[in-house]
């Protein structure tokens, strides 16, 4: 019982953390219909930022803030540098240009921050609370880590729901003529878009960060993970996404805690293999329409 | 002599066979000319091409991406290292060689028939699920697979009749190197003749036509998923044969050779040579197995340690797709091949 709640906990607080990642690569699909490989490079460069702060004795905070500024300036410069020429191209130019985006972060990376394990900090204690005589898997850091994605979550909403700014995405995202009609200027809003979803990703590289082992390829699995779950909630649903992170979290949790930690990535395949032939349009589809 | 010469090379067949044999005199003549690193390099060369023209068959002519090739590769060495691991009673060479082919060639049936309904970045997402997915089984199953260390490779000796050939053709002994970088290259140029004369069959002409327009295809009455699933199974029999000569050329197969860096780096190599295109991989490979080198050599001198220079080549490959995506899409031998007809055109 006790490892059955442990291992539902842990899987609870990674399954907000690929919720977050899952959001970031729904947000650029939803405008740019580009699925970004390279979200996960892109969010470990901003952390590694993060970590130069923290090591030369800023504090945490500052570290933390630095690493989602530099994410939100990474996405504009890489949408307006690299993904702008080839948005009107064939998609399979988009995906290429977003694997090469991935090799040259990662070899930047290495270059320049060297490729050996470095430890990040956390801000807040790695032991479980204690209620009784039951520790609880749930540490200090867990608790930020599920309130921050919530509140990034609660403002994400605010922003597309009440906001001049976020009326404007949403109409860009849904129709770029008629919102370029209507007087929004698309390509700003692309790269609004880019700027935002490339801080959410930093968030959660930050937030996988935490107490843990950084080096350049420790966001791969995480990419795989966030793009299962978005495919979980159908790729174009913010819910879905973190819907489909959470179920993916918990359940790669118990596999992990009762099968092995190695064939976790096994198991996202077959969860993704399952979804993609029985409900291609991922759990929350409704009438599906492709055109031709 | 010319009209027969004409008469061959009209014919796809007697083309793709002449130049096939062309090729095995070129590879004789440089594996006999150049050192036994050369050698080792050449038979990197010859495995990265390989696995290259499946990937650019399957890119190309069938537009499905696979992120998950490095992970066939994985299933062709490890298939490659079982079956070797009995120095004593380990079957001929040719039988292990197709034996890895035939396995990759099965596993990738069981996925082609799952990534055959998927499209644009859902496919892209389910074969890097792949790459990322595959080392880990080795790890998992410690007992046969070896874990991290992974399997040591025992490369047979080199058979007396070939040692034989080779001395009374060129006068030279046979290293156990240049044995490897002949299997290499003999893999690949046989299977470069049967991709060839396949994409210029009627299999490559629905390939090409699923690519372009698959609702048209169907309507000409194309069964699309048969298609996609034999381009794919096509592709990742490509990827095992290179994985089995991968494990004679490095005498391992461990999980650390097939991370996700091995499968993105086969996708630049065909989109730099120009996707479809055989020899677009070929030079593709030939890029990843020349420029490491290169470009480290650069980057020490300019006073960066080893581990910083080993991933300037990355670097540059990766840079290097990005530009070629972004500027010139047909890669180096479509964009060449446009200028010439440029060229033609208006004299």
């Amino acid at each position: 019982m006790q490892q059955f709640l442990t291992t539902a906990l842990t899987g609870l607080t990674q399954g907000m953390i690929y919720a977050a990642f899952a959001l970031a690569l729904v947000l650029i699909w939803r405008s740019t219909r580009i699925v970004n490989f390279a979200q996960a490079p892109m969010a470990m460069i901003t952390v590694y930022i993060a970590l130069v702060i923290i090591d030369a004795g800023y504090s945490y905070w500052l570290g933390f803030a630095a690493a989602l500024l530099s994410g939100l300036l990474l996405g504009a410069v890489v949408e307006r540098v690299a993904i702008r020429p080839v948005e009107d191209k064939p998609h399979i130019n988009a995906v290429i240009l977003t694997l090469g985006l991935f090799i040259v972060i990662h070899a930047l990376a290495a270059v320049i921050f060297g490729s050996n394990y470095r430890s990040f900090p956390a801000p807040f204690g790695l032991s479980g609370f204690r209620v009784g005589d039951v520790n609880v898997a749930l540490t200090g850091f867990s608790v930020f880590t599920i309130l921050a994605v919530l509140a990034v979550m609660l403002l994400l909403v605010l922003l597309f729901r009440f906001t001049n700014v976020g009326l404007m995405m949403r109409a860009s995202a849904f129709n770029q003529e008629v919102a370029r009609l209507l007087g929004v200027r698309v390509t700003r809003m692309l790269t609004q878009g880019w700027a935002l979803a490339a801080m959410v990703g930093s968030l959660s590289g930050l937030l996988i960060a935490g107490g843990n082992l950084v080096h350049p390829s420790y966001m791969d699995s995480v990419v795989v993970f966030g793009f299962v779950a978005a495919v979980l909630g159908g790729l174009d649903s913010p819910i879905g996404a973190v819907v489909g992170g959470l179920i993916l979290g918990v359940s790669l949790s118990f596999v992990s805690g009762y099968i092995g930690s190695e064939v976790i990535a096994l198991a996202a395949l077959v969860i993704l293999m399952v979804v993609l032939l029985l409900r291609p349009g991922g759990l929350f589809s409704h009438a599906p329409a492709r055109r031709v | 002599m010319t009209a027969f010469a004409q008469r061959i090379w009209a014919s796809t067949l007697g083309r793709h066979l002449l130049l096939a044999g062309l090729g095995l005199v070129a590879v004789a003549l440089v594996l006999e000319n150049t050192s036994a690193f050369r050698n080792g390099q050449f038979a990197v060369m010859a495995y990265m091409g390989i696995a290259a023209g499946g990937l650019t068959v399957l890119t190309g002519l069938n537009g499905q991406l696979s992120l998950g090739h490095g992970a066939f590769m994985a299933i062709g060495a490890y298939t490659t290292a079982l079956l070797l691991d009995d120095y004593e009673s380990a079957p001929p060479l040719i039988l292990v060689l197709l034996a890895a082919t035939a396995v990759a060639l099965v596993i990738g049936a069981g996925v082609g028939v799952a990534a055959a309904r998927l499209h644009g970045p859902y496919i892209a997402g389910a074969t890097l699920a792949l790459a990322i997915a595959v080392p880990g089984i080795a790890l998992y199953f410690q007992g046969t697979l070896g874990g991290e260390q992974g399997l040591t490779v025992v490369v047979p000796d080199v058979p007396n009749w070939f040692a034989d050939a080779a001395y009374f053709i060129t006068a030279n002994d046979v290293s156990s190197s240049k044995y490897v970088a002949y299997i290499g290259w003999f893999s690949l140029i046989v299977s470069y003749v049967l991709l060839a004369n396949l994409s210029r069959s009627r299999v490559g002409r629905i390939w090409r036509a699923v690519r372009d327009d698959d609702v048209a295809a169907e309507i000409a009455g194309i069964n699309l998923g048969r298609a996609r699933v034999l381009a794919f199974v096509v592709s990742t029999a490509c990827a095992g044969l290179a994985g089995a000569v991968l494990a004679l050329a490095v005498r391992l197969a461990a999980p650390s050779g097939f991370m996700l860096t091995l499968s993105l780096a086969l996708l630049s190599a065909v989109v730099l040579g120009g996707l479809g295109s055989l020899l677009g991989a070929l030079i593709g490979a030939a890029l990843l197995t020349f420029l490491p080198q290169v470009v480290t050599s650069i980057g020490l001198d300019a006073g960066l340690t080893d581990l910083q220079a080993a991933e300037l080549a990355p670097l540059v490959y990766g840079l290097t797709t990005m530009l070629v995506v972004i500027l010139a899409p047909a890669g180096i031998v479509g964009t060449a091949r446009a200028a010439r007809r440029r060229r033609r055109s208006h004299p």
